[in-house]
């Protein structure tokens, strides 16, 4: 018998939204001691059915047809009570943000002795060592400590390893993990990938994995059902669906995902430098009444250099002071020491008025598409606000943004509509326009590409690199993905605690890395066994 | 945008009692009334739907039938209470207004500029530590009552809470990456903080000037209840309701007909603001 069987699933959409049913008659089965990876891009219901299943599914979105037999018995149309007995003891889920799935002001401790409270008959005694039982299972060092601790008081890997502990507390027969390390650095997540096949083997808990990642499908998944727009469009063993996919839109998907092996770009000699940093530091200190001051130190004695034309990457961590060292350089944040030049110009100690005309040369891309327009403006308005502040005329800086929207594959008409009609993809691209609308002579991309889909990145980054060869300009590449990394650097600066710990190029540092801690980021680096991108 | 806010019941009902009232406030002398500051020693403590006389300015004597009674001094209530209606409404408007500018003002300066932050804020906490109602009778008080003094001195206690809103969204739209781009971008940073970030409090601060409004109505007619709003020649609901009070015992018309317009008033701004709330800002209506 199955641990999960869902038969012709069909979930409606409220009326109004692009398509009519947010899933249409989805059959897939999850087997005891089975990882299911469910993959699909942002959109295509793959949490939809996560809830459908679950019986937490909005009104807004009515469950029309199908069939969801949990170890055979059917939940489809099913009281709440009913549900509400059989979920944290038949069947648990796992969210992707442990900090907002924890309740705050409960302990670890407590929240877990609540699922057995409600859903188990044991004493306080019994829940006492049953819940000490698990955190030990979950790998979590000092079991008391954590126990006692509340939520904020732990990382973020250890806050997905307590919700890990209160999903299979009970010993489930499914397992749902929504995207559970989507959030998490690639070192937390290859821990808890380990964690979750661990006790997946040992507990025979059959697991319904979602993601987008498909390193992460490689590194966890017997099988893997491919969704696209509410309809499964391909399932199979992991091997066949990755080494050889049916479907065209799964051939795309794995062909847009980046390969870990550097492009191997050969860098001309002798272009002029157009950034360089000299011990740039940044410093923050958290001001006390009494007793002396804290400080954290965001970034350390940063040396870069970044010619023309080339491309040099940031990668690292989060907390590991790279997005840090692009705000310095775009002066969003005062440098508490060092150099930043710019075609040779010391800016780091420039004020306001001095900083203003060398502006124009440094200009960044952020990373949430969603939140770097202003939702009030046109994207004609945005992308000339910056000609018009150093005095271009307003025809001439039209005339100017109707030419970059074609350059980033846009239509003109796009100008008079606002960005709540664009989706991500075409947002960044309308982002990267109002960066070049400046001419500038450094691009930094801030995690550009991080929150985008797997196809739309890859098509990002195809601009990106046309555009930086068209335009002979400097990039700063700033991300945490070291795919992506691999793909557009020519040259790679892996920082660590606010240090660079290894600079050189992009060959050198991926084939042969020389620090400890580059060499651990990239074992920990989701399907390295795979050779993505290269259908 | 417009047309889900039409949408929603509550506003509806609160935008069309309020056109309602304005509609009132404009057509005052066509509504059968008479000029309110006209009296009668003849027609003193008439019930409603009495008729009577009353005497012009010119002298003449008229028969006039008295809606909703009329005072002590032979005053026709019904119409001091639509004349009333045009006080009511002006003051709440041009409070809410006032409110509203200065709160915007000193709100994007001490959400914006650092220095300017602590020493505002402090400055706000300071005025937000006396009751309302105190400022505004010592500011009166010290003036000399009219709309102007009036407004301004329901206004002033106001203006902290404005400000706070108005940093409280500064502070989290400053962090916005398109507030960033725009830094990059070279913008001044007076553009910045009416181009980039004041449009995007326009929401929160619609429904912040409703409630002011009502707030402000309700705080004028308890000015002239306490007799320290504008002077008696000027009628408002409040002063109409603080002469009755006398008789309210035996002619409670006076105080009830203007105590209604008050409270149909205060509750359809209240309501329009609920439903603005509801429809622009969807996060605060769940909080609330």
């Amino acid at each position: 018998m199955n641990a999960l069987d869902v038969d012709g699933l069909t979930i409606g959409l409220p009326s109004g939204a692009d398509r009519t049913e947010a899933v249409r008659r989805v059959s897939f089965s999850v087997a005891r001691s089975e990882i299911l990876c469910l993959v699909g891009e942002s959109g295509s219901g793959k949490s939809v059915i996560a809830q459908g299943i679950m019986g937490l599914l909005p009104k807004t979105l009515p469950l029309n047809g199908g069939s969801i037999r949990l170890n055979g018995e059917e939940l489809v149309g099913m009281s709440e009570a009913g549900y509400r007995l059989r979920r944290a003891r038949r069947m648990s889920m796992v969210f992707q943000e442990p900090m907002t799935a924890l309740n705050p002001v409960m302990t670890c401790g407590e929240q877990i002795d609540e699922v057995l409270r409600f859903h188990s008959d044991l004493s306080l005694n019994q829940r006492k060592t049953r819940t000490l039982d698990i955190v030990r299972e979950v790998a979590l060092p000092e079991p008391e400590r954590i126990v006692a601790s509340y939520p904020h008081q732990l990382s973020g890997g250890q806050r997905q390893r307590i919700m890990i502990a209160m999903a299979l507390v009970l010993e489930p027969a499914l397992l749902i993990a929504d995207e559970p390390t989507t959030a998490l650095d690639v070192t937390t997540q290859a821990q808890i990938l380990k964690l979750i096949l661990e006790l997946q083997k040992r507990h025979g808990t059959g697991v319904l994995f979602i993601t987008h990642d498909f390193g992460v499908v490689a590194e966890i998944a017997h099988r893997v059902a491919v969704l696209r727009v509410g309809e499964l469009v391909e399932l199979g063993a992991r091997d066949e669906v990755l080494k050889a996919p049916r479907h065209e839109y799964t051939k795309m998907l794995i062909a847009s995902v980046p390969t870990l092996k550097p492009h191997g770009r050969a860098v001309p000699p002798g272009a002029p430098v157009v950034l360089e940093t000299r011990g740039l530091a940044k410093t923050y200190a958290a001001h006390r009444w009494f007793g002396p001051s804290r400080k954290v130190r965001a970034a350390e004695d940063v040396n870069l250099e970044l010619r023309r034309g080339q491309t040099l990457g940031i990668v690292g961590e989060s907390g590991s002071g790279k997005s840090t060292v692009a705000r310095c350089i775009v002066r969003l944040i005062d440098p508490s020491a060092g150099e930043i030049r710019i075609d040779g110009a010391d800016i780091a100690g420039l004020g306001a008025a001095a900083l203003r005309p060398l502006r124009r040369k440094v200009q960044i891309v952020f990373q949430d598409p969603f939140r770097s327009l202003n939702p009030r403006r046109t994207v004609g308005e945005a992308i000339i606000e910056g000609p018009l502040n150093y005095g271009l005329a307003r025809a001439e800086a039209l005339e100017r943004a109707r030419r970059l929207l074609e350059l980033v594959r846009m239509e003109p008409s796009a100008l008079a509509r606002f960005p709540h009609q664009f989706s991500g993809g075409q947002r960044q691209r309308i982002c990267i326009a109002r960066a070049l609308a400046m001419e500038p002579e450094l691009l930094i991309a801030d995690e550009a590409v991080s929150a985008l889909d797997v196809s739309v990145q890859a098509q990002v980054l195809l601009l990106l690199e046309e555009i930086r060869t068209r335009l002979n300009l400097a990039m700063l590449f700033i991300t945490h993905d070291l795919r992506v990394a691999a793909q557009v650097c020519d040259q790679v600066a892996v920082m660590s605690g606010g240090r660079v710990v290894e600079y050189g190029p992009a060959e050198e540092v991926f084939l042969r890395p020389r620090h400890e801690y580059t060499r651990a980021l990239f074992d920990a680096a989701p399907g390295r066994g795979f050779a993505f991108g290269s259908t | 945008m417009l047309d889900r806010v039409f949408r929603n019941l509550s506003v509806r009902i609160g935008a069309s009692v309020i056109a309602l009232m304005v509609l009132v406030a404009i057509a005052a002398p066509w509504l059968g009334t008479v000029d309110p500051s006209l009296f009668d020693a003849g027609s003193r403590d008439l019930l409603p739907g009495k008729v009577g006389e009353i005497t012009t300015l010119e002298g003449e004597t008229l028969k006039h039938t008295f809606l909703m009674g009329s005072d002590s001094f032979g005053r026709d209530i019904y119409s001091r209470v639509i004349y009333g209606t045009r006080v009511s409404l002006a003051v709440g408007i041009a409070t809410a207004l006032l409110a509203l500018a200065a709160g915007i003002v000193c709100g994007l300066g001490a959400g914006y500029l650092r220095w300017l932050d602590g020493i505002l804020m402090r400055f706000m906490d300071g005025v937000m530590a006396i009751p309302a109602i105190l400022i505004a009778i010592a500011l009166v008080a010290l003036w000399r009552g009219s709309i102007v003094t009036v407004v301004v001195a329901i206004a002033i206690p106001e203006i902290p809470r404005v400000t706070r809103l108005v940093r409280s969204l500064v502070l989290t739209i400053r962090e916005e990456p398109y507030v960033e781009a725009a830094i990059a971008l070279g913008t001044p940073t007076r553009k910045i903080l009416f181009g980039h970030i004041l449009p995007n409090c326009v929401a929160p601060l619609l429904v912040q000037g409703t409630f002011t409004c009502a707030f402000a109505i309700l705080v004028e007619a308890i000015l002239s209840f306490l007799g320290v709003g504008l002077p008696p020649d000027i009628p408002t609901w409040g002063n109409i309701m603080a002469e009755g009070r006398a008789q309210f015992v035996s002619y409670p018309h006076n105080v009830f007909f203007p105590g209604i317009f008050l409270a149909v008033t205060v509750l359809a701004v209240n309501i329009l603001g609920d439903g603005l709330r509801d429809t622009l800002d969807p996060k605060m209506a769940k909080r609330v």
